[in-house]
């Protein structure tokens, strides 16, 4: 099947190309970074977590979002979803990808990455990351490229791969759950030791994701004609506002939980984040975007008579997608950073070369999810 | 497909295999005098073979006089164990450091008052506390940092892969990384201890290296008595005399982390 | 067959690729032993020569997991039952006192680049 991705025409070639030239402005920049370590990043000894595991956190939600797919199309057999289910699945695939490139980008020494298993250690939740993650990238290759192979030969898929889809579900879910923990279970970091943390993102990547999902579907939709089947996308798209509706809930409980409270060690980080900490406060304009775009997105998506309108879903879920990477992406972690656990302040801001070598990643699984795309697409398109 | 499942399980059997089979083989090669103290799986407590000339203790730990400390001593301090261990001197905000001067209410976050004396303009001096439940242990995904017998928590920076989760774990800020090559900002180099190379964490080690030679910590040594060291778990030692006289308290207590450095204030 | 062409020159390619260590080294001198520099004030090492050179890598990295992970510091020779402290600069580098000449001039013509030294510091030199 893979053929079908090197018979294209000349925007297929011409983005491909133009991915390429991404990858090796990342490359540059990445050398950089092996040259002279992580001191070409804007990280430092007080916040030593930055964009790279920024960007993991927030696409690991979108890699999870497969699952509101798979879900009501095997679970409550909502029929119209299959024609869209292995755009969800590839999806997934280019996202995992994605998070494990920004993990071995954020390594110091990733000539050593193999430690992690050539000495497993299951007390830390960074193996269980690497356990959930590889696990769901080879679910998804696997229950992708099966299916889409029965139906290309226009026979039922094997019965055996209903285990993996059905596995798929929970291990969905997993994968972000594990990546909350990485951070809920670290003493003295008041923005993030909460037990809604895994929930939130559970909650904001089901938002995010599908919002992905269906922007990326317009997207094949004018380059290639592929068409989602009616009232499909308008379907997705309340997953996409219920699911921000959680988020903005629990982030409404946790903004209660901290300032009724009043512990200043949990305070601390929302008021760095919301309206600057003894006058430090690079996110604020961020964080408010985030919210004014998420508010912004719910009220556009929550009507029903605008979900069916082309031009007010993609803006709907325009908002709601760079929202929620605003708020995982940008605040997550900086905020928890900020102040440290000896309340001294110092602010980050990603580098320049930070930014290309995340650039040159980002480039690295589009090209993944496009080469995927034209696959599932093209096949698509022959069996009609 | 048929074909494709085979291989499938088939390579699946093999991975699962080959991840079981290689602990269990290291375990059953463990011949040679040295038993592996390092837990098959999840951190263990290693065991501290000492030698002949070695300072032992059951449970090591650190008592700081606040009172005792001054500028001058704690510049000392911070000098020899950064001089001693090839700790480079950086600028900005991407710097290493192993034992620091600090504000005593940055230290002590929630048991100072503004109308103590402590907590006005005083400082003292912030290190690795040795936790005796240590997060950074916890937490490190190839136990390059792990924890003694005697408490000390150690690094190996030979295994530490730099993914500064440690650093996330640590409520203390005891950690520092290597953001670049630490060798052009060492000063004066101490042959005997390495340096260490970008992309590693580091931290205070309370100078095992020092202990298996019999000598105390360089810290306490120069310190002109305002830190003391010795074994928590001998009630005759200086340490526990120490804590039994006088009032002490550890930095955030709350979180569990069971601190091993005291400050008597 | 379809594709004749670009099939063979692929291969081509290919095989030209995976043999380039071959043809590169064509013409180049046959290996020698390089002569290192021997310690003046010892005469034996902490095991016989042939050991030594056989296994110096494996056994340094056994010291160093012992010494780190597990604070064993002593080693008990097997040839000479003499008791030494495990360690690369104070042990091995106080009779072998010239890294460039040996260390590093083995090192150098097998091609291999041990990274011990970014961290363990050679006494005598590297002056920069």
């Amino acid at each position: 099947m893979l053929e079908k991705a090197i018979n294209g025409s000349k925007v297929y070639w011409g983005w491909i190309a133009f991915l390429l030239l991404l990858m090796s402005i990342g490359a540059a920049c990445y050398w950089q970074q092996l040259s002279h370590g992580l001191t070409i990043t804007g990280m430092s000894r007080d916040v030593t977590w930055g964009f790279y595991i920024a960007q993991f956190t927030f696409l690991v939600g979108v890699a999870a979002s497969a699952v509101m797919l798979v879900i009501p199309k095997y679970l409550h057999d909502y029929h119209k979803f299959a024609k869209i289910l292995i755009l969800g699945e590839f999806n997934a695939v280019a996202m995992v990808i994605l998070c494990l490139l920004f993990i071995v980008a954020d390594l110091g020494s990733p000539q050593r990455l193999m430690n992690v298993l050539l000495h497993p250690t299951p007390n830390s939740v960074l193996f269980w990351d690497m356990v959930v993650l590889n696990g769901y990238l080879l679910i998804n290759i696997l229950v992708g490229w099966v299916t889409l192979e029965a139906e290309r030969k226009q026979i039922a898929p094997p019965k055996w791969i209903k285990f993996f889809i059905y596995l798929s579900i929970p291990w969905a879910v997993s994968i972000h759950t594990v990546t909350a923990f990485l951070y809920c279970g670290l003493p003295g970091r008041g923005y993030w030791l909460t037990a809604v943390l895994a929930a939130r993102f559970l909650a904001s990547a089901f938002a995010a994701g599908p919002a992905f999902l269906i922007l990326v579907t317009y997207i094949a939709k004018i380059f290639t004609g592929f068409d989602p089947g009616k009232g499909v996308l308008p379907t997705l798209g309340k997953t996409v506002v219920y699911a921000m509706c959680v988020n903005l809930f629990l982030l409404l409980c946790e903004v209660f939980t901290v300032f009724y409270s009043q512990i200043p060690s949990h305070m601390a980080h929302l008021q760095y984040l919301f309206v600057g900490y003894h006058g430090h406060g690079v996110l604020v304009p961020w964080m408010w975007s985030a919210m004014i775009m998420a508010v912004v997105g719910i009220l556009i998506l929550i009507v029903p008579k605008n979900r069916q309108q082309d031009n007010l879903l993609i803006i709907g879920c325009l908002l709601i997608f760079i929202g929620a990477w605003i708020d995982k992406g940008l605040g997550m972690i900086g905020g928890g950073f900020v102040p440290n656990p000896l309340h001294e302040i110092t602010e980050y801001v990603p580098s320049q070369l930070e930014l290309g070598v995340s650039l040159g990643i980002y480039a690295t699984g589009f090209l993944v999810l496009t080469i995927l795309y034209k696959v599932a697409i093209g096949v698509k398109q022959e069996v009609e | 497909m048929k074909t494709l499942r085979r291989n499938f399980l088939k390579i699946a059997a093999v991975a699962v295999l080959g991840w079981g089979v290689r602990p269990a083989s290291q375990l059953l090669a463990s011949g040679g005098g040295a038993e592996p103290s390092e837990g098959l799986l999840f951190a263990s407590r290693h065991s501290v073979h000492a030698g002949p000339n070695a300072l032992s203790a059951k449970r090591w730990a650190m008592v700081i006089d606040t009172a005792k400390l001054n500028e001058k001593v704690m510049e000392e301090i911070q000098h020899v164990c950064h001089t001693l261990h090839n700790v480079p001197n950086i600028p900005g905000k991407q710097n290493i450091k192993w034992i620091w001067e600090t504000h005593m209410e940055h230290l002590f976050l929630e048991d100072l008052h503004e109308y103590q004396p402590e907590a006005g303009a005083k400082s003292a001096l912030a290190l690795c506390n040795h936790c005796d439940n240590p997060p950074c242990v916890r937490v490190c995904p190839t136990k390059a940092t792990f924890q003694r017998e005697d408490g000390i928590v150690m690094m190996d920076f030979h295994r530490c892969i730099g993914c500064r989760y440690c650093m996330a774990g640590c409520p203390y800020g005891s950690r520092s990384f290597n953001f670049m090559d630490p060798r052009p900002y060492i000063e004066t180099t101490t042959p005997d201890f390495p340096t260490r190379t970008k992309g590693v964490v580091e931290k205070c080690e309370f100078c095992a290296e020092r202990l298996a030679e019999g000598k105390m910590p360089a810290c306490v040594e120069v310190s002109e008595g305002a830190l003391t060291f010795g074994d928590l778990a001998d009630p005759e030692s200086e340490v526990r005399k120490l804590l039994a006289e006088r009032f002490s308290i550890r930095r955030s207590p709350t979180l569990g982390t069971k601190p091993c450095v005291y400050y008597l204030v | 067959m379809y594709d004749k062409n670009k099939i063979l020159t692929g291969l081509a390619v290919f095989v030209v690729f995976m043999t380039y260590p071959f043809w590169n080294n064509i013409g180049s001198a046959a290996y020698t032993r390089p002569v290192v520099e021997k310690p003046k004030n010892a005469k034996e090492c902490v095991e016989s020569v042939e050991f030594m050179r056989a296994e110096h890598m494996a056994m340094i990295n056994t010291w160093r997991d012992e010494v780190v992970r597990n604070g064993q510091h002593e080693y008990h020779s097997t040839a000479s039952h003499q008791v030494f402290q495990k360690s690369l600069t104070k042990t091995c580098l106080k009779c072998h006192e010239n890294k460039a000449e040996f260390c590093d001039k083995c090192h150098a013509t097998v091609s291999v680049n041990p990274y011990c030294w970014d961290c363990h510091v050679d006494p005598k030199g590297e002056k920069k």
